[in-house]
């Protein structure tokens, strides 16, 4: 008797950002292409993925409703919702389910919500800056838009590896922290390479008329970093846990003003 | 006259560094710098003790000002940190349900 349902072929990849392996399914060969794209470079192949995400890719919907970024946990599950995805992921299960349709924007805003949940309660985060490694250190360069993270990352000189010109990955680790590259780029439009090193400071950006590196008090350090860390959830255990963590991390990691002239003499004053 | 007491809500973090004590609601993540004043009063807003002993021993043993001028502006403070509900404010004592919860690490 002849099969009615052909079998639907179930395909899979790793994308591996932070040390941490996420697995997505989808049944989607078109949508697979578009990961392997976007995260070029952040493919892993590990036997075991941290969190699973099976993608039900859906046809689009016009014109796409300007709800914002909700993210709220209800017994344990996370809801993930804006106008293009609709997310669930249960961190007990490591798995989860992501709505969207064939784009690869929509699995990026839920890979950085997930990340930022996770690493909330690791003492690690995602914050707005730039970051890069010289001489075996990272260094992270914060700001909001127009402060100058992409400048910056411009005028890296060759011996520099940067790590991301938008958004930067930190994990917390014994004494200390380290900095990943992210396939998330701004306006630079170029992933970052996808490796670490300890981090040995941050510096808040400011455009000025010379280079130069200011002390800055430690409330100023704690509000500015806070200013810069990207967090959606609606959840006060977790806002208590970044809260904190930002102290911690002002507490162990020098925290600096840069400022600079758009010029690349201001990375002789880096590392 | 009826007393005004004060309690820390336990469901905001606190932090102090370098003598500043900043805030941040859990509900909405906003931030809150607090003057010397209302650190004071964040600090001294333990449920039990009302507000005007507070303004008493702790405020008006600060700062030089008048203990009425100085009750009044910590009621219109202590009002203003309410609905920010950093604060709760009450005519009756306000049980703590852990007493450091709240408190700056």
């Amino acid at each position: 008797m002849p099969e009615l349902a052909a079998e639907v072929e179930r395909l899979n990849l790793i994308i591996a950002i932070g040390g941490m392996p996420v697995r997505v399914n989808t049944t989607d060969p078109a949508f697979l292409d578009i990961l392997q794209d976007r995260y070029s470079g952040f493919l892993g192949s590990a036997e075991r993925a941290e969190i699973e995400f099976d993608v039900d890719v859906t046809v689009p919907v016009y014109p796409v409703p300007d709800i914002g970024v909700r993210v709220t946990q209800r017994l344990g599950r996370w809801s993930l919702q804006a106008g293009d995805f609709l997310a669930e992921w249960e961190p007990a299960s490591r798995t989860g389910r992501i709505r969207q349709t064939a784009n690869p924007y929509s699995i990026d805003a839920v890979l950085r919500i997930v990340h930022t949940l996770v690493l909330a309660q690791q003492g690690g985060f995602l914050a707005h800056s730039a970051s890069a490694i010289r001489n075996g250190k990272a260094f992270l360069f914060a700001g909001v838009s127009g402060a100058g993270k992409t400048t910056i990352s411009r005028l890296a000189p060759p011996d520099v590896t940067l790590l991301t010109d938008e958004i930067s990955y930190v994990r917390k680790q014994d004494s200390g922290y380290i900095a990943y590259g992210t396939p998330f780029t701004g306006e630079l439009a170029k992933l970052g390479e996808n490796v670490s090193a300890p981090l040995a400071a941050l510096y808040l950006l400011a455009q000025g008329s010379e280079n130069r590196i200011d002390p800055i008090p430690p409330g100023e350090a704690a509000r500015s970093l806070l200013a810069n860390l990207l967090f959606f959830a609606e959840d006060e255990e977790l806002v208590q846990s970044m809260f904190h963590s930002a102290f911690e991390f002002v507490s162990r990691v020098p925290v600096s003003r840069l400022t600079f002239v758009p010029d690349s003499r201001v990375w002789e004053l880096i590392g | 006259m009826s007393r005004l007491y004060v309690a820390r809500n336990p469901r905001v973090a606190a932090r102090s560094l370098d003598g500043e004590m900043m805030i941040m609601s859990g509900r909405d993540s906003t931030l809150f710098t607090l003057n010397k004043t209302a650190t004071i009063l964040w600090q001294s807003a333990d449920g039990t003790t009302p507000l005007d002993e507070i303004v008493e021993h702790r405020i008006c043993q600060e700062f030089e000002v008048e203990p009425a001028e100085a009750l009044h502006d910590a009621e219109t403070l202590a009002r203003e940190l309410a609905s920010h509900e950093i604060i709760q404010i009450s005519e009756e004592p306000i049980p703590q349900p852990n007493p450091a919860a709240g408190e700056s690490r």
